[in-house]
This record gives structure tokens, C-alpha cells and sequence, in this order.
């Protein structure tokens, strides 16, 4: 009965000829949902940029249980949906089920690598941007002590805390990271009033700029910090704005442009598969700058995270990627 | 840094944390002591961390925001009390429904107000509690031992953690001396005798779960305008089934409450504060095990290992008058 009702909703989408030649594109974000001024906003962003500027509307869907993974997967492919875009490494399994049944569609699976002939897998470079972040933050800290707060606790969010570790420890070798996880569970990215306690904690430490890696969480460590007067710093989307003046700056990870390219590949029929590695080089991760930092990063803050930049982008130095052996060596 | 300032800090952590799971379980305490089982707890507590969210930045005044998540927790206790009371439904399903209801509604009503995916603008100012320095705090704070235990840990908090505080013994002082609690628990044990004396057992209940929409109310506008500055969906994040199992570890008593929601506080301070600290002898203690006490905890009290915790008699039970 189920599949009737499917098969007659997707026969009714069929009947609607209005984009027929054009591509139909999706996009499913993870359990921070769209909105959560970071990593899945910046999906969204992309997602909107290309609408705005092709004509072409997308379906999206917020997953709010790790069940609808591959109900949500399974019913854009069966709709005829194509590329679909699934944020986020909690996928794999879905999409390793899924698209094998789709042969004909685009996959696309962020943060996450499927190998299969009709996915793309994009991958980010997180210590790399994190490990600029780190040396901004090892420069503005006073106290020499600095903190990283990361969502769920994955072998992904420990990247993030790796590469900024790197950072702080080779600006100021001898300063200290306090380092924490939120939970080990989906709502560990969205639980604001855990990150501001887990930022106080911090700050009774010692801790005066703290990093988040952590969703939704993010938000309360970032107003936890600005209510002490420290610095917090932003991730996956500038946040820089959240609490003007109190963030020193964001990892961005250019999560919409990657969006952004794979509807605009498919659309121009230049559609690739396989992994697609993005890092400082590309331009895939980076530091934000804007109005609302600007006070607070010196020149010379800025000099040293632009030479680092160059320096990982020359390959003089190796940023570790905790992902590869599941090691910090820092 | 000396151990007796971490110990102070972790202290400190321990209040903070602890408020709203001590809101939240005396919240149920009324109900469930009247006969009305709540695992809406959770529900009620996140719809008044969005109302309060809101009305604090439309008015620009936290004790709008205050009244408002009141308000609002109140309306959701009642739709639970009709169904239970009035209409005789599965207090277990409603109850579920209530956290369903929450969970959905703040998200889109966020949305369709505020544009921002449910979370509602952050609050500064007078529209968020501040916390507040107890006279002396500053004064006291050189003496050794006393001092930063009187500044630290019992001064600087928002007047919502000295509200929950005071709530205790003021709840003990309703069930235990006060005509009104007396009936109230009567109405848990045997509703049929308290209807004989004459008395309506239906707004009896009532009176009961609007109680617990009042200190939900508050649990939640702790969260969203005075531990934070906005609301998040979902930012209650479990803490109404924490408080259950609280208010059944404490079995249904107000002071052992108190101390079991700031024994599980502690347990969430610690967790924070020594993630995977390796202690001597044992090794890694994994951040999880600190996570899962409280329940494991409710787990072993419920199997009878300390003590019997045994739920007011006509708990769960809708009362019917026999004709």
C-alpha cells in the first residue's frame, strides 16, 4: 500500500513537466538541523544560491531520528530526484544501501567517504582550518590556556580538535588545550545549555579563547564565553556575528560551495565521482574575517595565521589528520 | 590552582546544573503525588524555554518572559489534566504527546516568528536574569574556607536558582502542613475516600498540575533567558526525564529530591569537569559511565536493591465515581 502511495505521488510529480529538462535536486541535512547557524546552514546557503540563481527549486528534508536516514534517501531516489545530497558522515551506511539500489542517480554524502561508482564523496580538510584557528588562538590568549568543545564525540569533531591543537602547540609550545566532547550522542549537537557549562568549566580552568566543533551546541559555549568576557570561536559557518565583538573569528568550511558545485556539476552535465578532498588549498576551509572581528585579530595575529596558511598550502608543514590513524600526535 | 577551589567550581557547576532538573521534578512532585503520572515534564519545560525565549525578546523583560513560559506551561498542563482528569485517558500517552506537541510547535512556531530555524534572537540585558551578587559576597570572599563557599557557590546565581531553592521547603511545607497538601496526597492514595469527605477529586488535580505548569514554567525559562540567552530546539534536552528519575529516586518527597537532583548534578558537573580523567588504579573513566549513573541509579532503586520506592497509590489510575 505504502509503495502505491509512493509510486502515485511520484507519478504525480512526473505529470508536472514545468523543470522536466532541468535536474531535481535535493539536499537532507542532519539532526542540527537547517537552521543551525553552522555546518547544515551553510548547506542550506549553497542550496539557495544555486535556486537563486538557476531557477531551479530543491527539495530538502531535516532528519529528526537516525531511522529517516535511509527512508529520506530511498524516497528523493525513488521521486527521481538526482544529485542528492546527504549531509553528513552519519549517512554511510544509508547511502552504502541505497545507492547501489539507484544506479542511475547522483549521490553526493559530505564529510564522508562512499566508495561506489555513483557517489561523490566530499571531504574536508578540518585540521587544516582548525590548525589556523589554533594559532589565532594561541596569540590572542592571555592566560596561555585554551579550550575546544566538540559536539558528538567522533573520530571527525577529534580531527577538528587535533588540527587546532597543532596549531596552538606550534605557536606557543608550551600553552595548554583543555579538551572536551559534549556526548556521544546525536543531541550532543544541540544542547547549548551543556556547552555553556561545559565552557565555564574551561574558563575556571584557565581557558580564556574557546573553540567549538559542536552544532547547535556551539551557540551557548559562544554565549558562554562573550558573557565572561572571553573569546569563543566559530565553526562551519562565520559566526563571527553570534556575539559580535566575543568571537574571534570561525573555522569556516565551505560547505555551500561544495552544495553549490555538486547541483551546478549536475546541471552542467559535469557531474564527477568519487572523493573530492578539499583543504586550505582549494579553498575549502579558511579562516572568517569580518566587521565584527576585526577589532580583535592584531596584525600580527594576522600575519602569522596567513604565513601559516601559506606554509600548509606549500606542504612545508603537515597538518595531522586524526581521521588517518586515530592518533594525535600533538 | 589549589583542589579546594576546583572543588568549589565543581560545586558552583553543580548548583547551576542542578536547577532545572529541581524544577522540573518538583514540578511532577505535585502532580504525581495527586495521582497524575507526567512524563511531559519534558515537554512543558521546553515550551516554556521557547515562550519564555520569545516573549523576553519581544518585550525586552525577562519577567515577561517569565510570565509568559508560566502561561504557556500552565496551558499545556491543563490540555494533559483534561485528558487525564476530566476525559479518564492514558496519562502515559498524553504525557508523551505533551513532549511531542513541545517538540514540534516551538520549532515551527520559531520559525514562522523569528526566521531562524526555530531558535528565537538571543536576549541581552534586563530581558535575561542576571546573576546576582548576595550582600557581602565581594567582603567575604578573603576569609579562607567559608569565603569562596558563601561567594562562589551560594552567591552569583540568577534569582531563578534561589526561587528553586526556596521551592523546597516551601513544597514541603504545602504537602505536609497545609490543608490543601493534605488532600493532595490523600487524592494520590484513595480518591474515593476523599470524594466520601466531599471533596472534588477532579479539581483537587487540577489544582495539582497547574503547580507543576507553574515550576515547569520556570525550569524552562531558566533555560532559555537565564543558563542561556535564547532558545534552541530541543535544548531541553532530556533534562524532564532526568527529574523523573529523580523525583522516583527521591521517592516522591521534596528535600530527598533535592538532594538527588543535585547528587545527579554533580554526577553532570564531574562528567564535564574530568572527561576522561584517568584515575589511579582504575584507568580511564569514560565520560558515558558518568552520563548513565543517574539512571543506572534509578535502575538499582527500582529493583529494590536501596531501599522500595513505591508511587502514590492511585497513580496513573483516572478516578471514576461509582454510581
Amino acid at each position: 500500500m505504502k509503495r502505491l502511495v509512493l509510486g502515485l505521488i511520484a507519478a504525480t510529480a512526473m505529470t508536472l513537466p514545468a523543470f522536466a529538462a532541468d535536474i531535481k535536486p535535493a539536499v537532507i541535512y542532519d539532526m542540527g538541523g537547517k537552521f543551525d547557524k553552522s555546518f547544515n546552514e551553510a548547506a542550506y546557503h549553497g542550496a539557495e544560491k544555486f535556486k537563486k540563481e538557476t531557477g531551479i527549486a530543491y527539495r530538502d528534508f531535516e532528519i529528526s531520528n537516525d531511522t529517516q536516514r535511509e527512508q529520506a534517501l530511498e524516497k528523493f531516489a525513488q521521486d527521481g530526484n538526482s544529485p542528492i545530497i546527504a549531509m553528513s558522515f552519519s549517512f554511510e551506511a544509508a547511502m552504502k544501501k541505497v545507492a547501489p539500489e539507484y544506479p542511475k542517480t547522483q549521490f553526493v554524502i559530505v564529510d564522508d567517504v562512499v566508495d561506489l561508482p555513483n557517489v561523490r564523496s566530499v571531504v574536508f580538510k578540518e585540521n587544516e582550518g582548525s590548525y589556523l584557528v589554533g594559532v589565532m588562538a594561541a596569540l590572542a590568549s592571555k592566560t596561555g590556556t585554551v579550550g575546544f568543545i566538540g559536539g558528538m564525540d567522533v573520530p571527525l569533531i577529534r580531527k577538528f580538535g587535533c588540527g587546532y591543537v597543532g596549531g596552538v602547540k606550534a605557536t606557543k609550545a608550551d600553552a595548554k588545550v583543555i579538551q572536551n566532547m559534549t556526548g556521544d550522542t546525536p543531541s550532543a549537537w544541540n544542547d547549548p545549555t551543556k556547552g555553556g557549562e561545559i565552557a565555564k568549566s574551561q574558563m575556571d580552568q584557565g581557558a580564556d579563547v574557546i573553540y567549538a566543533a559542536a552544532g547547535g551546541t556551539g551557540v551557548g559555549v559562544l554565549q558562554a564565553a562573550a558573557d565572561a568576557g572571553k573569546l569563543g570561536i566559530g565553526v562551519d559557518s562565520n559566526q563571527n556575528g553570534l556575539q559580535p565583538g566575543h568571537v574571534l573569528t570561525s573555522m569556516v568550511k565551505h560547505v555551500d560551495v561544495a552544495v553549490y558545485n555538486a547541483f551546478m556539476d549536475a546541471k552542467n552535465g559535469k557531474f564527477t565521482f568519487g572523493p573530492e578532498h578539499l583543504g586550505l588549498a582549494e579553498d575549502g576551509v579558511g579562516y572568517a574575517m569580518d566587521d565584527n572581528n576585526k577589532s580583535l585579530v592584531t596584525p600580527e595575529m594576522q600575519k602569522a595565521v596567513e604565513q601559516a596558511k601559506a606554509d600548509i598550502i606549500s606542504g612545508k608543514v603537515k597538518v595531522h589528520d586524526y581521521t588517518s590513524d586515530n592518533a594525535c600526535p600533538y | 590552582m589549589n583542589s579546594y577551589m576546583v572543588l568549589i567550581q565543581i560545586a558552583d557547576a553543580t548548583v547551576r546544573v542542578s536547577v532545572p532538573l529541581l524544577l522540573a521534578a518538583l514540578a511532577g512532585l505535585y502532580s504525581e503525588r495527586s495521582g497524575i503520572f507526567d512524563i511531559g515534564l519534558e515537554g512543558k519545560m521546553l515550551a516554556g524555554a521557547f515562550a519564555a525565549g520569545a516573549a523576553a525578546y519581544v518585550s525586552g523583560s525577562a519577567w515577561v518572559g517569565l510570565g509568559v513560559a508560566i502561561i504557556v506551561s500552565i496551558a499545556m498542563s491543563l490540555v494533559h489534566g483534561v485528558a487525564s482528569i476530566s476525559y479518564r485517558g492514558n496519562q502515559i500517552v498524553s504525557g508523551v504527546a505533551i513532549n511531542f506537541i513541545a517538540s514540534g510547535s516551538t520549532v515551527i512556531l520559531g520559525q514562522a516568528w523569528f526566521q531562524q530555524g526555530g531558535r528565537t534572537p538571543s536576549v541581552s540585558g534586563a530581558a535575561r536574569f542576571g546573576d546576582i551578587a548576595l550582600p557581602g559576597a565581594n567582603a567575604i570572599r578573603p576569609i579562607p574556607i567559608v569565603g569562596p563557599i558563601y561567594s562562589n557557590v551560594i552567591s552569583g546565581h540568577s534569582i531563578i536558582v534561589y526561587f528553586a531553592f526556596l521551592m523546597v521547603p516551601f513544597t514541603w511545607w504545602v504537602l505536609f502542613r497545609t490543608r490543601f497538601g493534605l488532600r493532595l496526597r490523600a487524592v494520590g492514595e484513595n480518591p474515593a475516600a476523599v470524594d466520601t469527605a466531599g471533596i472534588s477529586v477532579a479539581w483537587l488535580r487540577y489544582r495539582a498540575v497547574i503547580c507543576t505548569g507553574i515550576l515547569t514554567g520556570v525550569a524552562g525559562a531558566y533555560l532559555s533567558i537565564a543558563q542561556q540567552a535564547s532558545f534552541v530546539k530541543d535544548m531541553s534536552a532530556g533534562r524532564g526525564f532526568i527529574a523523573l528519575a529523580a523525583l522516583i529516586f527521591a521517592k516522591w518527597k521534596p528535600v530527598p529530591v533535592m538532594l538527588a537532583c543535585l547528587l545527579f548534578g554533580f554526577l553532570d558537573a564531574i562528567s564535564i569537569r574530568y572527561q576522561g580523567i584517568a584515575l589511579p588504579g582504575i584507568g580511564k573513566l569514560p565520560a558515558q559511565l558518568m552520563q548513565a549513573l543517574p539512571y543506572v541509579l534509578t535502575c538499582v532503586l527500582l529493583a529494590g536493591f536501596i531501599g522500595k520506592a513505591i508511587p502514590p497509590r492511585a497513580g496513573g489510575v483516572p478516578y471514576v465515581k461509582e454510581r
